[in-house]
């Protein structure tokens, strides 16, 4: 689950993490009453205007403004606030449709005497391949870090943390010393708190990914956050009852979050055969075979372990909601459910859906008793095509295609 | 001969009495496994089953033998279990539950790894070594016995693919669901090991999909193998887009090495059987053990 930048800026301050202040707004009218206070806090006429979507580049497309006076603010609130910000991570990139932006963070200039300050970048997440996490940090602050490692790779460090020990403070100073503080005291010592409070934020929030992206030291030697991209463990979310309300389904596929108010696993994707599967495994498989018979597919659909009318007939309202969607592939393998008890949920939900099915479907049932739901699907005088081995499913979606 | 579980496997199920333990333990039972009892915190002393309940997996080992076990335990307590199963003294776990937080998983990593014991899972279909032990929620019926072994991150593709072998007129050894989860026990390259020195395995099937690193690591470790069994490999998610979790938490593409793509023609190159078809595993399978 993303957050947006001022929540997980809230989220790093309540672990004593310094960061960039700022408050939320919606409308322009509490932009501007942000700013009065902002300005009064920070002691400086300088602002920035921040659109809040589930995206970063949001500086390259507009959607990032310094203002220095209440016009400005006004006038950058009242065009970032409704805008589609296209940045080259929302759908579709910078030519894109973009996304539209709901919400500004009226934010303090973080920079007091800007030649003066300097530019860190740090990021904490799992490593698979090493079992466990790692803080990744670097000079190069404000870039992007995927070009600075592979254009100046010794400039990327990264420090693993032992899953049953935790940050050691010879790390934190490590840390400190590779960014270049080891001899400046006072940000030194700032920088050393940044890095331990971040990594006990990312553990106290069960977080999969923190980028903060820019770390900034002031020319007052200072240490704060600027910007920040939070993704947090859905699995963990029980034990966050308050990080979980922070969801914004807004962010999300319309589909995706009605999908998953059935209990089904849904991804939304650009192609013209929407499939049904059981298991996440069988599904990618199912998408390939679509792939493979000449279609694309339109989703990934895992509908669990029970296939049962109702969740049948969900599932087709979802899929058919997309009109690309040409034919549909059911592809289950019974294994403890039964498939004849899968194939009546296909035909129940046929008829109860009647005329709103317009596109030839396709049912491939394998496993316990996939003979009498073959049976079963070719007896109920519905248009559906009936298959038992994989191939012949992907050829008969290779034929609809062609007709 | 066999892999991980076997007829003599003294089997637990811990979360025995919960409604997916009770139902899996009757299917186990039913398959003719060795479940020798099940564990649930503070029903110790009931009978359940016909099997002994304990209140901890210690006792379990001391007064029923217990070497394997099997975790049905609800994602807020599966982290738990198994280190209580790696601290009491189990060989084999086999945790079935999905949905454990990472930060928890990483700890049980690192605690399992100093121990005698093979952690396999979490979030797989289990362990199954045909016609001797199901130590899973796998329908045991697919897996006729023969010559062929199993590794698969998936659960209902690892059936699929079975299936196919068994028409192919080969049949299983054993199938190992290593699961979808980002951090797991044993991984693709350990459990090919074992099956590579199981010498009544003839062949691999080895189903990986997109997300992580195991497949290539385990095709690289192949390549330098002077006995090598043939392995028919495919990659589930050819067609899934990058950043998007598909199903599994494991299941996403970070980068360029992660991609189905890259996988596949990593494992090529280390001569694997791979075949870019979920529906050619079991052919292939029998052209080249023929």
């Amino acid at each position: 689950m993303n957050l947006h930048e001022y929540q997980g800026k809230e989220l790093l301050k309540k672990f004593g993490v310094a960061i960039q202040e700022g408050i939320v707004a919606d409308t322009v009218e509490e932009a501007l009453n942000a700013y009065g206070k902002i300005k009064e806090q920070s002691g400086s006429k300088f602002a920035v205007v921040k659109a809040q979507i589930h995206a970063g580049g949001r500086g390259k497309g507009g959607g990032v403004k310094l203002a220095k006076s209440e016009e400005e603010i006004k006038e950058h609130a009242n065009n970032i606030l409704g805008m589609m910000l296209k940045t080259p991570q929302t759908p579709g990139g910078l030519e894109g449709e973009g996304k539209l932006v709901r919400k500004i963070l009226i934010a303090e200039d973080a920079y007091d005497v800007f030649d003066e300050c300097k530019e860190y970048y740090f990021s904490v997440l799992m490593d698979r391949e090493k079992k466990c996490n790692v803080i990744v940090y670097s000079t190069e602050g404000g870039m992007d870090i995927e070009k600075v490692a592979e254009e100046t790779p010794e400039l990327v460090h990264k420090e693993y943390v032992d899953p049953t020990l935790g940050l050691m403070p010879f790390q934190v100073r490590k840390v400190v010393a590779n960014l270049g503080l080891a001899d400046n005291k006072v940000a030194g010592k700032e920088m050393a708190k940044f890095v331990s409070s971040l990594y006990k934020a990312f553990i106290g929030s069960d977080a999969s990914l923190f980028e903060i992206n820019p770390v900034t030291k002031r020319a007052d030697n200072r240490v704060i956050a600027v910007d920040c991209k939070v993704s947090l463990d859905e699995n963990a979310l029980y034990r966050h009852k308050d990080l979980a309300e922070l969801r914004d389904v807004t962010e999300e596929d319309p589909t995706e979050v009605e999908a998953q108010s059935f209990g089904l696993n849904f991804v939304n994707l650009d192609g013209n055969i929407g499939c049904m599967v059981n298991g996440a495994g069988l599904a990618m498989a199912t998408m390939d075979i679509i792939k493979l018979s000449g279609g694309e597919p339109a989703n990934f659909l895992d509908v669990g372990g029970t296939a049962d009318a109702e969740r049948v007939q969900n599932a087709f309202r979802i899929i058919l909601r997309d009109e690309k969607v040409k034919a549909i592939l059911i592809n289950i393998f019974g294994g403890i459910v039964r498939c004849d008890r899968v194939a009546q949920g296909v035909v129940d939900a046929y008829k109860n859906m009647g005329d709103q099915i317009k596109v030839p479907i396709i049912v491939r049932l394998q496993g316990t008793n996939a003979e009498q739901a073959k049976e079963l699907i070719d007896n109920s005088g519905l248009e559906v095509h009936s298959a038992i081995a994989l191939q012949e499913a992907a050829d008969i979606v290779k034929s609809v295609l062609q007709s | 001969m066999s892999v991980l579980v076997n007829k003599d496997s003294k089997i637990i199920v811990q979360g025995f009495t919960g409604k997916e333990g009770s139902f899996h333990a009757e299917q186990m039972i039913a398959y003719g496994t060795n479940v020798v009892g099940g564990v649930t915190p503070g029903k110790g002393g009931q009978t359940h089953l016909d099997r002994p309940v304990f209140n901890t997996v210690a006792e379990a080992v001391e007064k029923a033998g217990a070497d394997t076990s099997i975790i049905f335990v609800p994602p807020a307590f599966a982290a738990d279990a198994v280190m209580e199963a790696a601290a009491s003294g189990i060989k084999v776990i086999i945790c079935i539950t999905e949905g454990i937080p990472v930060q928890d998983m990483i700890k049980v990593k690192a605690f399992v790894d100093g121990k005698d014991c093979t952690l396999v899972g979490p979030n797989c279909p289990g362990v199954i070594t045909a016609d001797e032990a199901k130590v899973g929620i796998m329908p045991g019926f697919v897996f006729k016995k023969g010559k062929v072994g199993i590794v698969s991150k998936s659960g209902t593709l690892t059936y699929e693919a079975a299936d196919q072998v068994v028409k192919a007129g080969l049949g299983i050894t054993t199938a190992i669901g290593i699961g979808g989860d980002p951090i797991i026990g044993t991984t693709t390259k350990e459990a090919i090991e074992l099956l590579m020195n199981d010498p009544e395995t003839d062949g691999i099937v080895m189903i990986g999909e997109i997300g992580g690193n195991l497949e290539a690591d385990a095709a690289n470790w192949y390549k330098n193998q002077p006995n090598k069994k043939p392995i028919v490999g495919f990659i589930a998610g050819q067609t899934a887009p990058k950043g998007r979790t598909m199903g599994h938490a494991g299941a996403i593409v970070g980068g360029e090495d992660d991609t189905a793509e890259a996988k596949m023609r990593i494992m090529g190159e280390c001569g694997i059987h791979v075949v870019s078809s979920p529906a050619d595993i079991g052919n292939t399978m029998k052209k080249v053990l023929s």
